[in-house]
């Protein structure tokens, strides 16, 4: 599987900075111990192993456990066409990373995303600033402890933001009913 | 006076000529060439271009003149999802459109926030501007927006022209000050 022969060599030059390959459905994911190198690791495999397109860089909020933070980058090689998974995992603490930037300038948006709407900081990135939220809104929106709802805010000029009606629940749709009134999105009760 | 068809005015010599109020031609005038401000921010803007195009033709009512300055535009069609950052640009269009003018909120997203109940998304358009008719749909059919537009012109029919001009001019008139328009921080 060459994707895995490119995770082994990764692992053949950076060793015990990397866990052992994991493999699922033909993807291959690697988790980076240290997450204060991911930049020399991203580095090594955009330049020696062809991994030129970095298709997503993702955040995983562990809410409750620690380390709190996951972030996820997704590589793939157009000459070689194989999918890479990095892991690395950061602590709520320390809630910052080194951008990915000077490896792929695509990372540019995807770490301002991932900064706006986790908290994460990126050191060294260029333009380190809210993209879908405005600048000055005070929360980050997709951590688990913020509500779907939203919190009230207030930037006379800019933006403000209520808290939308939820109505007594997310509406949620149950699958596999015999009819579509029993799969229509409702309030469910946990009982349901 | 009874109503009558005679007035001293022989359509034989002079053409054709349709006796009416001021009211009723000037709002004739109005409903049938309203200018639409597309405010297309999400999916209803597609709807919206496609009632603008053949199959559903909104050139018919008059109003394929599609005017993106709000200075020469009537009526505002709020089509898509207003976020809360995109607030204060559609308040700010509003603002500077020229009296008479409407807002039609298009779509689930611009009535009420649609299927969006989160903390990004304006539960409404009508939290921010007033709104006239509401459309719903998600997005709601070229058929039904012509069906909102038709109603708008019935409520553009019934405004009572006249007597606010003669209103105004008459507290002007007797120096009854007006109460100034509220300007927005943001436009000061």
């Amino acid at each position: 599987m060459p994707a895995l022969d490119q995770a082994n060599q990764l692992i053949a030059q950076f060793g015990d900075l990397l866990s052992a390959p994991t493999e699922f459905r033909g993807e291959v994911t690697l988790v980076v111990n240290d997450s204060e190198r991911i930049a020399e690791v991203c580095a090594f495999a955009k330049n020696s192993l062809g991994f030129d397109y970095l298709v997503d860089i993702s955040s995983v909020d562990n809410y409750g456990d620690d380390p709190r933070w996951t972030v996820v980058y997704e590589l793939y090689g157009i000459s070689h066409g194989q999918y890479l998974r990095l892991k690395t995992n950061v602590s709520e603490e320390k809630s910052e990373l080194p951008t990915v930037t000077a490896v792929w300038r695509t990372a540019d948006w995807h770490e301002r995303e991932i900064y706006d709407m986790m908290g994460i900081r990126f050191r060294g990135h260029p333009d380190l600033r809210r993209i879908l939220m405005w600048e000055g809104y005070p929360y980050f929106p997709l951590r688990k402890d913020f509500p779907l709802a939203g919190k009230p805010s207030e930037m006379p000029d800019v933006a403000f933001s209520k808290p939308a009606p939820i109505e007594g629940g997310p509406f949620v749709a149950a699958p596999g009913g015999k009819d579509a009134i029993e799969r229509e999105p409702r309030v469910r009760t946990p009982e349901d | 006076m009874h109503a009558s068809t005679e007035f001293g005015y022989n359509s034989k010599i002079e053409g054709d000529a349709i006796h009416t109020r001021v009211d009723a031609a000037l709002n004739w005038f109005r409903k049938n060439s309203l200018w639409p401000m597309p405010m297309g921010l999400a999916c209803c803007a597609i709807e919206l271009m496609a009632t603008g195009a053949s199959r559903f033709d909104i050139s018919r009512f008059g109003m394929e003149v599609m005017r993106f300055s709000p200075r020469q535009s009537d009526v505002m069609i709020v089509a898509g999802t207003v976020t809360y950052k995109m607030a204060l640009a559609v308040k700010r269009i509003y603002d500077q459109m020229a009296e008479p003018k409407w807002v039609i909120a298009m779509g689930a997203c611009a009535s009420t926030g649609g299927m969006y109940r989160s903390y990004a998304v304006l539960q409404g358009v009508d939290n921010i501007i007033p709104v006239d008719v509401y459309v719903a749909g998600c997005p709601p059919r070229p058929e039904a927006l012509l069906d909102a537009l038709i109603k708008l012109q019935g409520k553009v029919a019934r405004e009572p022209v006249l007597k606010e001009l003669v209103i105004t001019s008459r507290k002007k008139a007797l120096s009854i000050p007006e109460k100034p328009a509220e300007v927005p921080p943001a436009l000061s």
